[in-house]
């Protein structure tokens, strides 16, 4: 293939700078990392700015030794480009001098590095004195959260207090995974059998979404959560809360705390339910009587088996989340479907649909009883 | 073995086919370094008994398992495989020097060390499995009977192949020219045995 | 060794009359043969890797998108990377190792011809069998490096952990086999006067690469063997219910795994570093260096396996070993790019196509490579690990790394094998389609990967902000896909012309130059002796200009073995006895059992072949 004209052949000889630049421009443009809310490049806690700046350092130096070495590639193409017949160039065949230098400029590059590295290694490490502990239990496709000095639990959805050291023990219930929170750390492996931790304070309130990051079965891309940093007079609100939702009596539903409406969740959301005071059980809130045939439904359709909806003392070892504050969480299915009355509904009637593998099987639920399901599970705040 | 022998000059001077063995051997220590650090590290890691070297009472049934490790029988099996290590040099110096009578003896002494071995250790681990150690038992069965098999099916292996040379041996087809197969065979034939050397005190001996 | 006339007469016709037909090719011995065996089914393999990762971009290209579903997803990036890594890059490399080796070394073939041809069925039926899962809707799914306890039988109930398991012994064998015999080639078959360090690069890398073999793939054969017990025989290895620990999985693979990288590059390296100097037209800089560099590399690639567990809270102490330990490794790898360079600088470079390859791998490898040293520190791979990150640094080395290097290989010395030249104009299409559509795929994955995209993950939701850059990749990768094709084209349109190349197109320094286009069956007519590295450049300094074109002599008085069908059966026993595992539950015992028979058949008939001559012996005199 010959190209005819000299104005062709200069555009063929452009052609490589404007890919290159092609390229990076395309790069560069989906490259802030406020696009990304899930992004590991705008740390939000001190754990998290630990690793980040390490992260600098070596792509700062990544970045000089790349523009110095391929410089000097692009360079050399160009300067010593021959024709078949040029004379023979000087038959070089080293030169130890120079050998000994780039040998150890590297080496000192790599010191340079290796300094901040083994200094982060033993700072992230250590967990803080006084750090509030979490129990996170991973599962087939989704994340239990145990609050041990307050003796409740949650699923997907992690509330911690702003600005106080948590720290969290990790371990699986089945297979291995990987628990990764990236605005406030790196990931920590989950594993059965043994346990792992992490540890983080953070900088600020907001729900920061997090993935598991150990491929772990048919649905792993679907194994999200939320962390939902709140402010600490918040937070300790929540545990109040959380405390009433014990077991529940024959015929007493859940206490909705006073103010909360049946809205939908939103992403983004920071106000979290139980700020208003409702110490025990005793009121009943407005439930229609949808609530009432969802649960019917809930105590016969098996859901029991794999699911607790008590927060206080639930029991270890189910194998579906804790549903005692599903109805308030901003998504279900851990963490990525939109926790709409639509997606709800559709989620209890075709879970294998909307998450192939899921071992939440088809009960067999029609239209209606989804919609009862939905507006009792709705209540669940 | 193929007719010609090596004739072309080789870089080294050793016989390829040597060379091949001594580097086969050199990846079968990794893949019994793997199998042994398996042992080592698993080998404590038992839910329940019966374990090697201590007594476990198992606290659902009352039942007392013994230390499952019996050092008398492994002894004499591991003696008999050293000294098959020498018999087999002495048969492949009978080969060399074209003495039949020394290589066939030799070889069969070797051969039936061998098999001694290789029936001791199928005593051994039907003797275990009746004393409640299995390969699924706990780690150290696992580990146990995994790695002592591996070498065991060595063991089986090599007495295959010196079966072999005996064969031959016995039709005289062994000549001094085609020693180097005999050679072939006694490497392989010591690299076992001295995997072995390192398996009975680590798995029988060390507590 | 004196052989009657009669005798020899007959091993002259049998040797040297015209070989065609499938049933040659069964039954080949010829190190050239098997080569291209290699090659061809590997580059098979490889486009089925590359239509399984078209697939993947396809379902990537959008958020929440369900053109595949996750099952089958899963099932593909696991053959992809599996497919990749030991079913292409391995005996692409294997290719050149059967091809170049001998001819490099001056040898006529390499030590045991029929164990070579062993050596390609074992793999290619460990292909088959891998492949054959397809058809049973059981493809592998739990990754190409197969963590337990996902691996357990409870957690992945179906065939699919098992014909990952049994295809990977297979392939295990073919690679330990081949790695013996061209150890051995290398030491013991090297031309009178080629010590050591006269060996052309790519021999140094490639038995460097033998060594990583034989004692890398023990641990894994090990690795999977226990992994086969768990799920067989109810052992409990990974298992911790039963007091087994996931965690041991990962140090075995990767004290496999890590030095496999080093197998899957170090070949790519030494085709450079035969590339580069002829088209610089001077030598390779620092050949001392660059031996002892690639010496140390796979020395110190034993010590770096858990790098690959930053995440899994080994704690301080051994975060900090492996962190240090893989920045060192980083250090003769340096030296390498910058003994590259320094070859280039102050050449006279001629940009033919095996040129612009091994430019772009040069350019690419240093992507790569700093990526790799960005993981090095443990704080920082908290965040990188099982992101895309990760699969950018990877991609950059392999695919910017050895694929290049390797395709570029295969323009070098395709006249060599086929006695045609690949069109330089195709080529350079090929080349610079492949380095936009390499580069629009995998850099933005380091982008993505940095902020919050997991790996193998079938989908990801659209809030995440990922789809745009998916998109890019996408079309990246229809680029590369279009670039293939290109060669393809390149390779059909060039098997067409006159099979007429030169025996030295390129002005090459090494001694598979000296021979025709492409060689006779018993490459030398006279077996060269060398006193120099670069011995073809000698004589041609020496005589004043360019060889005359060779002509293949007779090959009279030169006995080459014979061919054998017997490693093609002996191959079949081999994996008959993992099929028969595989099928333990079914058919118990019998299935081994009889793979077990045919095994022992195949080998015994080996052995005792009559009137075999596995060594070929020198023309008398050696004129």
């Amino acid at each position: 293939m010959r190209l005819r004209t000299a104005a062709a052949r200069r555009f063929a000889g452009a052609l490589p700078s404007l890919g290159v630049l092609a390229v990076l421009a395309l790069a560069l443009a989906g490259c802030s990392p406020e696009r990304y809310p899930q992004t590991a490049l705008l740390p939000l806690s001190d754990f998290a700015r630990i690793g980040d700046d390490v992260q600098d350092v070596t792509f700062y130096w990544a970045l000089g030794v790349f523009i110095l070495v391929e410089g000097a590639l692009v360079y050399s193409i160009f300067r010593f480009r021959g024709r078949p017949d040029d004379p023979e160039p000087s038959q070089i065949h080293g030169n130890t001098t120079i050998e000994i230098i780039w040998t150890l400029i590297p080496a000192l590059i790599l010191a340079a590095i290796a300094v901040p590295t083994v200094k982060g290694i033993f700072e992230t490490n250590q967990t803080p004195p006084n750090s509030m502990k979490i129990e996170v239990i991973g599962h087939q496709w989704w994340w239990e959260f145990r609050y041990p000095d307050a003796g409740v639990t949650t699923a997907n959805e992690m509330f911690i207090p702003q600005g106080k050291t948590v720290e969290v023990i990790i371990s699986s219930a089945d297979v291995v995974h990987s628990f990764w929170p990236p605005r406030f750390a790196g990931k920590r492996d989950v594993f059965p059998g043994r346990e792992t931790r992490l540890w983080w304070k953070a900088d600020s309130t907001g729900l920061f979404p997090g993935q598991c990051a150990e491929y772990c079965g048919i649905q792993h891309a679907r194994m999200a959560f939320h962390v939902r940093s709140v402010s600490t007079s918040d937070f300790d609100a929540w545990i109040e809360h959380m405390k009433t939702l014990g077991p529940k009596p024959a015929a007493k539903p859940a206490a909705a705390p006073a103010g909360d409406s049946l809205k939908t969740a939103s992403a983004g959301a920071t106000a979290p339910p139980g700020t208003a005071q409702q110490k025990d059980t005793a009121a009943a809130p407005p439930q229609g009587p949808e609530y009432a045939a969802g649960e019917k439904l809930f105590m016969t359709k098996g859901c029991l088996g794999c699911h607790s909806l008590q927060a206080a003392n639930a029991p270890k070892g189910l194998i579906g989340p804790n549903l005692a504050t599903v109805g308030a969480r901003s998504y279900i299915a851990a963490g990525w479907l939109a926790n709409t009355d639509e997606n709800l509904e559709r989620w209890i009637r075709e879970p294998q649909a909307v998450k192939k593998g899921v071992l939440m099987p088809n009960l067999g639920v029609t239209a209606d009883e989804a919609k009862a399901l939905r507006a009792y599970l709705r209540a669940h705040k | 073995m193929s007719d010609h022998a090596q004739a072309l000059e080789t870089t080294t001077g050793l016989d390829s086919r040597k060379l091949a063995i001594w580097t086969f051997i050199g990846s079968e220590c990794m893949f019994f370094a793997t199998l042994i650090s398996n042992y080592l590290v698993n080998k404590g890691r038992s839910l329940v008994g019966p374990f090697a070297h201590e007594a476990w009472t198992d606290p659902a049934t009352g039942k007392v398992y013994e230390p499952i490790i019996e050092i008398p029988l492994v002894t004499v099996g591991t003696a008999l495989l050293l000294f098959s290590s020498l018999f087999i040099v002495l048969a492949l110096y009978g080969a060399q020097k074209g003495n039949r009578k020394m290589l066939v003896g030799w070889l069969g002494a070797t051969l039936v060390c061998g098999i001694f071995f290789v029936g001791m250790q199928v005593y051994e681990f039907t003797h275990f499995v009746h004393k409640g150690l299995t390969l699924q038992r706990n780690m150290f069965g696992a580990s146990f009977f995994t790695l002592t098999g591996f070498h065991g099916t060595h063991v089986t292996i090599g007495v295959i192949w010196l079966a072999t040379m005996f064969y031959l041996a016995l039709r005289g087809k062994l000549t001094p020219n085609r020693s180097v197969n005999l050679e072939m065979a006694a490497l392989y034939w010591h690299f076992v045995d001295v995997v072995w050397i390192i398996i009975f005190p680590v798995v029988y001996l060390i507590r | 060794m004196a052989t009657t006339a009669i005798d020899q007469h007959h091993a002259h016709a049998a040797a040297h009359a015209e070989k065609t037909g499938l049933w040659s090719w069964l039954t080949t011995v010829d190190h050239k043969r098997i080569g291209i065996l290699y090659g061809a089914t590997a580059f098979f393999f490889f486009l089925l890797g590359g239509l399984e990762a078209l697939i993947i971009r396809i379902q990537l290209s959008r958020a929440d998108n369900n053109f595949i579903d996750p099952d089958t997803y899963n099932q593909l990036f696991t053959m992809h990377g599996t497919t990749m890594i030991f079913l292409a890059i391995m005996p692409l490399s294997a290719m050149f190792f059967n091809y170049m080796i001998p001819l490099m070394i001056g040898a006529r073939d390499v030590a045991f011809p029929r164990l070579n041809a062993f050596s390609y069925w074992v793999f290619l039926l460990g292909g088959l069998l891998l492949n054959a899962s397809f058809l049973f809707g059981a493809a592998p799914d739990t990754g190409w490096y197969g963590y337990a306890n996902l691996t357990s039988r409870q957690f992945s109930p179906g065939p699919n952990a098992d014909f990952w398991n049994m295809g990977l012994q297979i392939l295990g064998v073919a690679s330990l086999a081949a790695a013996v015999n061209f150890f051995v080639t290398i030491v013991n078959m090297r031309a009178p006067g080629m010590t050591m360090m006269r060996m052309p690069m790519f021999v140094w890398m490639s038995f460097i690469t033998q060594i990583l073999l034989l004692l890398a793939f023990p641990v894994i054969a090990v690795a999977l063997i226990l992994l086969m017990f768990d799920r067989f025989f109810g052992t409990h290895f990974f298992i911790p219910a039963g007091g087994g620990d996931p965690l041991l999985w990962q140090h075995f693979f990767w004290i496999f795994g890590h030095p496999e990288v080093y197998i899957l590059i170090l070949p790519a390296f030494g085709i450079v570093s035969e590339v580069l100097p002829v088209f610089s037209r001077k030598p390779l800089f620092g050949y001392a260096a660059m031996v002892f560099s690639g010496v140390f590399i796979a020395f110190l690639g034993f010590g770096v396996w858990s790098h690959h567990m930053f995440t899994t809270g080994m704690g301080p102490i051994a975060d900090t070993f492996f962190s240090l330990t893989t920045m060192l490794i980083a250090i003769p790898t340096g030296v390498k790019i910058f003994n590259w360079m320094g070859t280039m600088w102050f050449g006279s470079l001629q940009f033919k196509t095996p040129m612009y390859f091994a430019v772009g791998f040069i350019a690419m490898f240093i992507i790569g490579g700093l990526s790799g040293v960005m993981h090095s520190s443990p704080p920082a791979d908290l965040q990188q690990n099982d992101t895309y990150f990760i699969v950018a640094h990877f991609h950059y080395v392999l695919f910017g790394g050895s694929i290049f290097s390797i395709v570029g290989g295969a323009y070098y010395w395709w006249p060599k094998m086929f006695g045609r030249m690949l069109d330089e104009g195709l080529g350079k299409v090929h080349f610079w389609l492949m380095l936009i559509g390499f580069n629009l795929t995998f850099f933005p994955m380091h982008i993505v990967g940095l902020n919050g995209m997991p790996r193998r993950t079938y989908t990801y939701p659209k809030e995440l902000g990922f789809e745009l850059l998916n998109q890019i990749q996408t079309a990246g990768s229809f680029v590369l896909g279009l670039a293939f094709l290109v060669f393809l084209w390149n390779v059909i349109r060039t098997s067409r012309r006159p099979r007429n190349a030169p025996a030295d197109p390129w002005n090459g320094a090494t001694l598979e130059w000296s021979i025709p286009s492409p060689p006779p069956e018993w490459n030398f007519d006279t077996l060269p002796k060398v006193s120099g590295r670069d011995p073809l450049w000698d004589e041609k300094r020496a005589r004043g200009g360019q060889m005359p074109e060779p002509r293949a002599g007779t090959g009279a008085g030169i006995h080459m073995p014979n061919p054998s069908y017997w490693p093609l059966v002996t191959a079949f026993g081999v994996a008959a006895i993992f099929v028969g595992i595989m099928m333990l539950p079914k058919w118990g015992p019998w299935g081994i059992i009889v793979a077990v028979a045919l095994l022992f058949f195949g080998l015994y008939s080996w052995l005792f072949e009559k009137g075999y001559s596995e060594f070929t012996t020198p023309s008398h005199g050696g004129h």
